[in-house]
Parts: C-alpha cells; sequence; structure tokens
C-alpha cells in the first residue's frame, strides 16, 4: 500500500507533504514513516495517509469573471480620492492641488 | 562503592556494552539487503541505536577503568568479550534474524526494567534514555512477530526459528529474571521452546564471535594505536 | 499541448506533474533516466557496505552506517518516482539485476581499503552531488522535490569523508599511503563520472530540461571544487596534464571513454559480482515480501 507523508517542520507551520513509501499496513507505515522523515529531528509531527484516500481536484472553472469574491475585483483608489475631495469640499475647505506624478 | 562492587558493576556494563554491540554489528549486516527498502532502513536504524547504546555504556565502564569506549569495544581480545551468544550468531536468514530481534528485545527490556530500578542513578539514568528508544525497537519487533504470525509461511518460519535460538535466547538474562521473560514470551507468541531447555551461557566466546571479531578490528589492527 | 509546445513549455522553466499528459519520449526519458539513478544509489551501497563490519571506532561505524542507510533511503525515494511514471519497483529491480539496466560508473570498482572508504565518501559524493544538484530545478517536478531531501541529506556524508582522510593524513605514514593510493586509482573514474563532453544543446536530457547543467559544466565544477582541497592536503593528483588555465577553465588528460562504456554495460572489475550479491539477497527474501510484506498476507 502507498502512503503519502505530510510533515510539519516546526510547531505552528502547515504541514506539506514530504514524499511516499510502500508499506504493508499502518503500524509498518507508522514506523516508515518516523525513519524516513524523523531520523534527523527534522519534523515535530506526521500525517500518514493512505494514498486511495486522496482526492486530487485540479479543475476550477471561472469562465465569468467572478472575481468580487476576490482582491483583484476591487479597485478603490480613484474612487476613494474623488471621494476624499467631495467630503473637503462639502466641510468648505478647498480641494487639495493634484501634485503632477500623484495618482 | 567497594572494590567488589565497582568490579561487578564494571562486569555488568560490559556484560550489557558487548550485547549491544555485537548484536548492533549484526544487524547492520543487513544494511543494504534486508527484504524491502523501507525495512532496510528502519532496521538500518536499530543497528545504530544498538551501537549508540554499546558506546553510552562503554564510557560509563571505561570512566571506572581509565580507558575508552573505542578500546574497550574495539581492542580486547574475542576471549574477553561478555556478550551472549545469542547475539554473537551469524543470521542473515529474515525468520531468524526477527526471532532473535524479538527474543533479544523482550529479553533486554525485563534487564533494562530492573536496571531502572537499581540503587545507582548514573546507571539508572543511562537505563531511562536507553529504554527510550528501545520502546520503538519493541514496536518494530512487534510488528513483524504478529505480521509473520498471520501467515502461514512466515508463521512456520517463526516457530522453526524460535525453537532454535530458544536456548540462546535463554542464556541472555540470569536466573532470576529469566522467568518473568519467559512467561512475557510466550504469552505474546503464544508458543515458546521445549521448556527444559539448557541456556547457552555468555562467557565462552563462539567461534561466529571470532570470526566476526577479526572483521571488525581488521582496519584497527593494522595500525595499532593510531587514530581513524 | 504538442510536443513542441510542451518543449517550449519546459524550456521556458515550466514543470510538470505526475497526472499531467506528457510526450512519450520524454516520459521514456525520465523513467530511463530516474530508474539509473535509483539503480546507484542503490548498488552504491554496496562498496560502503563491506565496511561497516569493519569500520575502526563506533564513530565511523555509527557514520558510515548512517551514509549507507540514507542511500537505501534514496533508492526508496527515487525508485517511487520512476513507479508512479508507471514502472514498478519490482520490474526495476529485475532489470537491474538481470543487467538489461544501468548504474553509475563508480560502483562497478572494488572498495580495497579504509582510504577508499574516505575517497569514496568525499570525492565520489562531491561529484554526485554536483550532478543531483542540477536536478534540482528539473522539469519533472516530483523529481524535482525529492531532489531536496536527497541532497540536503547528503551534505553530512561530503563532511564524513573529509573527515575520514584528515584523520588519515594526520595519521602515520601507512595510513597517508591509504588514502594516495586510493585516490590514484579513483581517480579515473572520478574523470568519467560525469560523461562525455557532449554540449549541452545536444543533450536530450538538458534539452528537455531533464538536467540543468551540461556534462562537461558538471566536471568542471567538481575540479574547481575539489583539486584545491586535494593538493592542500599534500596529496597528488595521478593526471600530469591537469592544470587551471587563465581562464578558469580546467585542462585535463582526455578520460578513458572506452573504458567509461566497458564498465557500465556490466563489464567493470566489480559489476558481476555486486549483481550477484543483489540476486542472491532478494532471492533470499523474497518469501518475506511475497508472504509477508504484500497487502493481503
Amino acid at each position: 500500500m502507498i502512503f503519502e507523508v505530510f510533515r510539519q517542520e516546526r510547531k505552528g507551520q502547515a504541514f506539506a507533504h514530504a514524499g511516499s513509501f510502500d508499506a504493508p499496513d499502518e503500524r509498518f507505515a507508522e514506523t516508515y514513516a518516523r525513519e524516513f522523515y524523523g531520523r534527523r529531528a527534522e519534523s515535530v509531527a506526521l500525517w500518514i495517509v493512505p494514498r486511495e484516500y486522496l482526492r486530487e481536484i485540479d479543475d476550477f472553472a471561472d469562465e465569468l469573471g467572478r472575481n468580487y469574491h476576490r482582491v483583484d475585483g476591487y479597485s478603490l483608489k480613484e474612487k476613494l480620492k474623488l471621494a476624499r475631495s467631495a467630503a473637503q469640499v462639502s466641510r468648505g475647505e478647498p480641494a487639495p492641488p493634484t501634485r503632477s506624478g500623484e495618482g | 562503592m567497594n572494590v567488589a562492587q565497582r568490579a561487578a558493576r564494571v562486569d555488568l556494563l560490559l556484560e550489557l556494552a558487548d550485547d549491544e554491540l555485537i548484536l548492533g554489528w549484526r544487524n547492520s549486516e543487513w544494511t543494504g539487503v534486508a527484504p524491502s527498502l523501507e525495512e532496510d532502513v528502519a532496521f538500518s536504524s536499530i543497528a545504530q541505536n544498538e551501537i549508540g547504546h554499546a558506546r553510552a555504556l562503554y564510557e560509563l565502564a571505561a570512566a571506572d577503568l581509565g580507558t575508552t569506549a573505542d578500546e574497550l569495544a574495539l581492542d580486547r581480545q574475542p576471549d574477553e568479550y561478555r556478550s551472549a551468544p545469542l547475539v554473537e550468531l551469524r543470521q542473515l536468514e529474515w525468520a531468524r534474524t526477527i526471532a532473535r530481534h524479538y527474543l533479544y528485545e523482550s529479553a533486554d527490556a525485563v534487564r533494562i526494567e530492573a536496571l531502572q530500578a537499581a540503587d545507582d542513578p548514573e546507571l539508572a539514568g543511562l537505563a531511562a534514555k536507553i529504554e527510550r528508544e528501545e520502546i520503538y525497537h519493541r514496536m518494530h519487533a512487534e510488528m513483524w512477530i504478529d505480521r509473520l504470525l498471520a501467515s502461514a509461511e512466515g508463521s512456520r518460519r517463526l516457530r522453526e526459528a524460535v525453537e532454535e535460538l530458544w536456548p540462546y535466547a535463554l542464556g541472555v538474562l540470569g536466573e532470576e529474571l529469566r522467568p518473568v521473560w519467559e512467561e512475557r514470551v510466550r504469552a505474546r507468541l503464544g508458543f515458546g521452546g521445549p521448556s527444559a531447555t539448557e541456556p547457552v551461557q555468555r562467557g565462552r566466546p563462539s567461534d561466529e564471535l571470532r570470526e566476526l571479531w577479526e572483521e571488525m578490528t581488521m582496519v584497527r589492527r593494522s595500525a595499532p594505536g593510531a587514530r581513524w | 499541448m504538442s510536443p513542441d509546445d510542451f518543449l517550449e513549455y519546459v524550456q521556458s522553466g515550466g514543470q510538470v506533474e505526475a497526472g499531467d499528459s506528457m510526450p512519450d519520449e520524454y516520459r521514456a526519458r525520465l523513467v530511463k533516466f530516474i530508474e539509473m539513478h535509483a539503480n546507484s544509489e542503490l548498488m552504491g551501497v554496496l562498496p560502503e557496505r563491506e565496511w561497516i563490519l569493519r569500520a575502526p571506532t563506533l564513530q565511523r561505524k555509527l557514520a558510515l552506517t548512517a551514509k549507507v542507510q540514507d542511500e537505501v533511503g534514496h533508492a526508496q525515494l527515487i525508485y517511487r518516482v520512476v513507479e508512479d511514471l508507471g514502472k514498478p519497483r519490482e520490474a526495476c529491480l529485475e532489470d537491474l539485476v538481470s543487467g538489461k539496466s544501468k548504474f553509475h560508473n563508480v560502483f562497478h570498482y572494488p572498495t580495497r581499503t579504509w582510504g577508499d572508504v574516505g575517497v569514496i565518501a568525499w570525492l565520489v559524493d562531491a561529484a554526485a552531488i554536483i550532478s543531483q544538484k542540477a536536478l534540482l530545478k528539473c522539469s519533472y517536478a516530483p523529481y524535482a522535490r525529492i531532489m531536496k531531501k536527497v541532497c540536503w541529506e547528503e551534505s553530512f556524508h561530503i563532511l564524513h569523508g573529509r573527515d575520514v582522510i584528515l584523520a588519515l593524513m594526520l595519521g602515520t605514514d601507512g595510513q597517508r599511503e591509504l588514502v594516495q593510493e586510493a585516490l590514484d586509482r579513483w581517480w579515473g573514474p572520478l574523470m568519467q563520472f560525469h560523461g562525455n563532453p557532449i554540449s549541452a544543446e545536444d543533450d536530450p536530457m538538458f534539452v528537455w530540461r531533464i538536467k540543468s547543467q551540461g556534462n562537461e559544466e558538471a566536471r568542471q565544477q567538481f575540479l574547481d571544487g575539489y583539486v584545491p582541497q586535494i593538493l592542500e592536503l599534500g596529496l597528488t593528483v595521478p593526471d600530469p596534464k591537469l592544470r587551471k588555465r587563465d581562464d578558469g577553465v580546467w585542462e585535463y588528460t582526455e578520460p578513458d571513454w572506452d573504458e567509461l562504456r566497458h564498465v557500465v554495460t556490466g563489464h567493470g572489475p566489480r559489476s558481476q559480482e555486486r549483481l550477484e550479491l543483489r540476486r542472491v539477497s532478494r532471492e533470499e527474501t523474497e518469501w518475506v515480501r511475497r508472504a509477508v510484506l504484500a497487502e493481503a498476507a
């Protein structure tokens, strides 16, 4: 049975895929994982998962520009500038001179 | 400690250290040729741990004897080694290797438990450290035992090996600790060797040890006193 | 992706995963190359394994066992990559012992003395690390990823080798002679190790970006890094033509390419003996894999 190993290098870090090996059952898998990914104290924790239980998904359709739930869907800079200067005018302050190169 | 107690302590340390050294040396014969690549890596670590334990034990003895761990491990004559004949056997056959591994580790566990309770803080402390690694050796031995027992061929080969090695295994522990060990092993395996067997005692170096000694000291003997 | 597009993709730094579609030629070259690498790790175990039982101190014994253990571990990692490309490990091992596939030239030679143990760990590993570092950017991503682990683990091997050599060089005349004598025997195979000086553009392994440098570049890097280290210890390199030109390029006696071909096709001084050891040990442990390690045991 092929087992996939995920390794955490330091406490608080994400587990990252480390590799795979062959083992006849879970007890052997634990022993082998410890040897292959822990014998130099390079990991603080390991996840081992039989490969057959992993599902890979690598198709993500976004044909119609659903950018509203991403940061690149929002450009606030111009609108913010206009809103700030409108607010100054309404408080009776002179609109700030636009320095060249700014914007 | 008086002189006699010191001498007894050194004898005990050398007995433990020689067992670990010789078994570590024997187990390292599998490095590179084990039944699977995964197992090769795992069994190699066990061999290294055993040599590491031997070194720590020799260091304690060396402090008393005014020598070094390397000199105790590699500069004595074959008939000065105190190892158990079980660890001296050349076992390049996997069922026998696992049988010896299990029989030895289970005996070693009984011995280490006794040492941890001993009235010698230095030795008890070292025994506790060693035990933290030995836990994994036993897990390894037991998972193999269970796996062998789960198949007809594995089970047959394991039984044969245990039978053959039984008198040697009896020789690892002294009479006071032997019954605890025997009971545990029989409970775990569901069988053991014939109960009226005469143990093969330590202290009489086997031909196999002499042969191993020739090889393990050959580089060192080629330039006596040199540093390597 | 058409084969041409694929080629352009990998040449512009693109990487490929195990499940991606790839041209047949690319897959075939990957399998052959990576399989030979795994074979070499596995066969590279044997020359040093003989000396595990003879290591002259406990520290050397531990370090050498650990080094050989790493090599077995690397063989495992690398065979896994081959397996995911479609060729099972057992098939690779069968092809290895039957002589159908190859392994690196340096592992066909005998290990005669403890001096060899030092020279192998220091210089053979140095040459191998140069080749392996050139795989960190491999277009086949699963291989590139495990190379990171391999290179990291091997970093102690060269230090272990240098330490063995330094102890010998600081020892008796006899010990120093062990090193020089071993170096004299290993120099030829070391110079052949990176292969004939075919230009990178004509090397399919470079064209497909399986490796990122040409053979001669690797050899020059080896000479640049290690000749000064050899000379500073008072050792002699057995090549009267060896010199570094003003433009920084090393000149050397043409390596014996006939010997290289002869050796890697299974005619080296220890080729058959080592393959026989693999055959026998595989046979003796076959029942374990079949009856015990098989999943349905």
